[in-house]
């Protein structure tokens, strides 16, 4: 699944240079409110990903890059 | 694999969009967690500042104070408490319109040490309507038993890391992540034990030690959404699907909703929805000692799911700037975490025959308090 998720991506960069942004700038207004931001508060969203990683079998794509757990 | 990286990675850094660094901010965060007779509580402390133009750097300070006794900890162990303190610094690097990102942590416990390095890569597209960022973390780890001293393995960890988000319409944020997770080493925890049944035990079982397979690899994706109400507030979501070579796959369920009040104040609200499937070696009892090869009787491995449901608030607090700070916010969320297990049984309430024990369930309130200064 890895290698095909990384095959789409160069196909996606490959054409990068080639598409108008269809939302102009002055669009993104409500896109920038931080109620929008998908990690307004690293410091919480780390402590809240380490959390669930210590009691729960799954890891990984939270969105933050993680690191040592040591929850014996 | 890493060749297909190093391409995409190539990729990304010759392609031309604009892209920023994160702004400067310094939070200090309380947390705290209670269940199953377990409390972890202790700061968090993280500042980033940019310099020299072109940089960021970050430093985190965090610590869990542990005071536990767990039901793992009554049945086979006497309870006890340690601390857990972590080191981690970052630096963000901008240059011809790209993000590259390079991280260091440390993590000490008396019977723990991990060491990650982090490095990442982030780009913009299509008038930075598209952001794809590339991240691996290396990860050396040192095991220990308390008054063990002859006791002593490691654990190399490798994250490969590749995150989309795009803008798709003026209301519309979409965020799609994939990761995958490869562990070589000790992965038992060193203290739990499998019970299996003894009919010259008293009690129709006895204990031996869990025996895990000394590598794992594990796939998780998951697909996330942001979506701007016509008044101003947000609804979001997101699915993960998670796999591992140890045969637990698991899916995780969120929404939530942001809502703020005039220019001051925000609240949320979020439910979570956890389950996931036993690992191939788990069972809370086995019918013989040393049954098979492989052992784990930790109730992490077992089959069960999770409910939580978050509420959050957060006030603005100097909005014409004080003393060095442009703005900051002080922020409380409560959080509520129920855990039912399907095939770990409490052997706190024995039975006349083992495994009648009722099945094992707790919750868990978790909270934080942080403020967080803007400068």
């Amino acid at each position: 699944m890895q290698r095909t998720i990384f095959l789409l991506g160069i196909a996606l960069l490959l054409s990068a240079c080639s598409v108008e942004p269809w939302v102009k700038p002055y669009e993104r207004d409500r896109i920038a409110d931080p109620i929008m931001s998908f990690d307004r508060n690293p410091v919480s969203s780390s402590y809240t990903h380490h959390v669930y990683e210590a009691r729960e079998g799954a890891r990984g794509a939270t969105g933050s890059a993680g690191g040592g757990c040591g929850c014996n | 694999m890493r060749l297909t990286s190093a391409i995409a990675l190539l990729l990304v850094a010759t392609a031309s969009f604009s892209a920023v660094l994160p702004e400067d901010r310094a939070d200090i965060l309380y947390h705290s967690y209670d269940g199953d007779n377990v409390t972890i509580q202790g700061p968090s402390l993280l500042i980033r500042k940019k310099f020299a133009e072109n940089f960021s750097a970050s430093a985190n300070y965090y610590v869990d104070s542990v005071s536990s006794a767990s039901i793992d900890v009554v049945t086979t162990a006497s309870p006890y408490t340690e601390e857990r303190t972590q080191y981690s610094v970052g630096m963000d690097f901008l240059h011809d319109r790209w993000i590259l990102n390079l991280g260091l942590s440390n993590s000490e416990e008396n019977d723990f040490t991990a060491n990650t390095l982090s490095i990442g890569i982030s780009q913009d597209f299509f008038g930075d309507l598209t952001t794809v960022s590339l991240g691996y973390s290396l990860g050396d780890d040192e095991v220990r038993r308390r008054g063990d001293a002859n006791f002593g393995d490691t654990i190399q960890r490798q994250n490969y890391r590749l995150g989309i988000s795009q803008i798709v319409t003026r209301n519309l944020l979409l965020g799609f992540s994939v990761e995958t997770v490869t562990d070589e080493g000790f992965l038992n925890n060193p203290y739990r034990s499998v019970r299996y049944v003894d009919p010259g035990s008293a009690i129709g079982f006895s204990y031996e030690p869990e025996i895990y397979p000394r590598t794992r690899t594990s796939q998780a994706a998951a697909f996330r959404w942001r979506y701007h109400l016509p008044y101003r507030a947000a609804l979001h979501g997101e699915y993960r699907r998670y796999g591992d070579t140890w045969d637990i796959s698991a899916d995780t369920f969120e929404i939530g909703y942001s809502h703020p009040i005039g220019s001051s104040w925000i609240l949320e609200g979020k439910v979570r929805s956890y389950s996931q499937s036993r690992a191939d070696f788990f069972s809370d009892l086995f019918p013989r000692a040393q049954y098979q090869n492989f052992l784990a009787r930790d109730k992490e491995l077992s089959s069960f799911s999770s409910q939580t449901l978050h509420l959050g608030v957060s006030y603005n607090i100097a909005r014409s700037g004080w003393w060095i700070f442009e703005r900051g916010s002080v922020n409380f969320s409560y959080d509520y975490i129920e855990f039912d297990y399907e095939d770990f049984r409490d052997l706190r309430q024995p039975a006349a025959i083992a495994g009648d024990e009722p099945l094992f369930n707790f919750g868990a309130d978790v909270l934080q308090f942080f403020i967080s200064f803007w400068f």
